[in-house]
């Protein structure tokens, strides 16, 4: 690392070359470990995690600040950087304040709850691709089914009615991608003003099934353990984090599978590979790919020195292809011990959703491949355009037939 | 300060409350020796506070994000 100077520096974020795997353009990262320096943007020079056992640490460490609104605070593009003063709940605050909302939130996102979900997941799972073969072949599965899935999964637990799906599945492709500033803040303006109203008509009639909103309203908002900036800013992003990610995860997850039949085959033919097969495809497609943090405090770590103010972020696709944890980190394999990825993250803010995340996700691939198991690309892989660097990794499009 | 402490002749699993998070996965790496209470903290099964002999118990503390969770050999 040393003897990298800043003109050889890798720039981040960039595009994948291959939607399933890091841009080829972090190869250098890959060999250096624990730690690198990457550039920014705006040409500003931060730490780039690349090792997993200090990644663990780090995202674990609470010198490192989740704030956006620390004014050190590292931006990946110019419309984050713009994007400045926002309440971001749950992963934009530090402990202790944190930890209060985290709280508030664990009960609805048990195992237990994800477990009781299951039915409901399949339910939706299964009239989506009863749709599907209504209308098709062919089918555009990022509409027809990765997207709507967990949209309609997140909003029957948050008490969101699906009806105004477009409207906020819309507003969250605009508050995450733009391609403005001015596009994102109006974005988020129309969510916390849908929300006010949402919130309104919970406050005024108490529904039994208002889902997780409703409960909040009653048991928090009521007694004031949570005032309704918070609940509005809580309700975005559990919306927006709940189905998005999800969603990426579904449609990048669906063509991956396809770029490896025999992995698919082996997968059809044992059901029971499922839970470990989820885990390496969050391995391996890292679909959150650079958490970003900001020293509060010096670090000495890996033999450097981190500054208080020194931005720090980590490359879940990097991390997540350690060879010091993963051999042949470059190939998908069920029987590998995936379990320890950081695709979910570490320490304080890791996903809140994710056993709620890996219940759709094994629903969501295994009945689509089992009542369609004829699914194939209906267009050259090559020809299928996915995200660009700086947001959450998925397809944004992916043209099938059967 | 709210730990919970279990101790057997084998091992001693001591579970952090104020540090949990209520990820789940002690639960999902050893589902026969950790649940989550109803408020979703980590709990141990009634019977397995000794371990219950599952291999998977160090496992579950090295899953938690948090270090809530440490195992260690009674009388350590």
């Amino acid at each position: 690392m040393t003897d990298m100077t800043e003109s050889h520096t890798v720039a981040f974020p960039q595009n994948r070359t291959c939607p399933y795997h890091p841009p080829t353009a972090y190869d250098p990262l890959r060999d250096t470990r624990p730690l690198a320096r990457v550039r920014l943007y705006d040409g500003r020079l931060v730490w780039m995690v690349t090792g997993h056992t200090l990644a663990r640490t780090l995202l674990a460490d609470p010198r490192l600040s989740t704030d956006p609104n620390r004014p050190e605070f590292p931006a990946t593009n110019a419309r984050f950087a713009e994007i400045r003063r926002r309440k971001t709940a749950l992963l934009g605050v530090d402990d202790p304040e944190h930890r209060v909302q985290r709280r508030m939130m664990i009960p609805s996102f048990t195992l237990k709850r994800a477990a009781e979900l299951r039915p409901r997941i399949q339910q939706i799972v299964d009239e989506r691709i009863d749709a599907m073969v209504a209308q098709g072949p062919p089918a555009e599965l990022v509409s027809a089914f990765a997207l709507p899935v967990p949209s309609m999964v997140i909003c029957a637990l948050l008490g969101v009615p699906y009806a105004d799906h477009e409207f906020f599945e819309g507003q969250s492709r605009r508050l995450l991608r733009g391609p403005t500033a001015a596009d994102s803040m109006d974005a988020r303006a129309r969510m916390e003003s849908y929300f006010e109203e949402l919130i309104d008509r919970k406050q005024k009639q108490a529904e039994v099934s208002d889902g997780v909103l409703g409960e909040l309203v009653r048991e928090r908002l009521r007694d004031g353990e949570l005032d309704r900036e918070e609940l509005i800013a809580m309700a975005i992003i559990l919306l927006v984090a709940g189905h998005e990610t999800t969603a990426n995860m579904i449609s990048l997850g669906t063509y991956t599978l396809l770029q490896h039949p025999d992995s698919l085959a082996e997968l059809r033919a044992d059901p029971g590979l499922l839970p470990a097969a989820v885990d390496e495809l969050m391995r391996m497609l890292s679909i959150a790919d650079g958490l970003l943090r900001v020293a509060v405090e010096d670090i000495e770590v890996a033999g450097e020195t981190i500054r208080a103010g020194d931005g720090v972020v980590f490359s879940t696709s990097v991390i997540n292809r350690d060879e010091a944890v993963y051999a042949d980190p470059d190939t998908l394999d069920w029987h590998r011990p995936a379990r320890h990825h950081v695709a979910f993250g570490f320490g304080i803010h890791q996903c809140l959703g994710q056993n709620l995340a890996r219940a759709e996700m094994e629903i969501a691939l295994h009945t689509l491949f089992e009542r369609l198991p004829t699914l194939r690309l209906a267009v050259p892989a090559e020809e299928i355009p996915f995200k660009p660097g700086d947001t959450i990794q998925g397809m944004l499009e992916l043209p099938v037939t059967w | 300060m709210h730990n919970e402490t279990h101790e057997s002749e084998h091992i001693h699993i001591d579970i952090d409350h104020d540090r949990c998070i209520g990820a789940g996965q002690c639960a999902l790496a050893a589902p026969s020796v950790f649940t989550q209470d109803d408020d979703g903290f980590s709990a141990l099964l009634p019977g397995r506070e000794d371990g219950g002999g599952d291999p998977m118990v160090r496992e579950a503390a090295r899953a938690c994000p948090v270090s809530a969770i440490t195992v260690s050999d009674a009388g350590s």
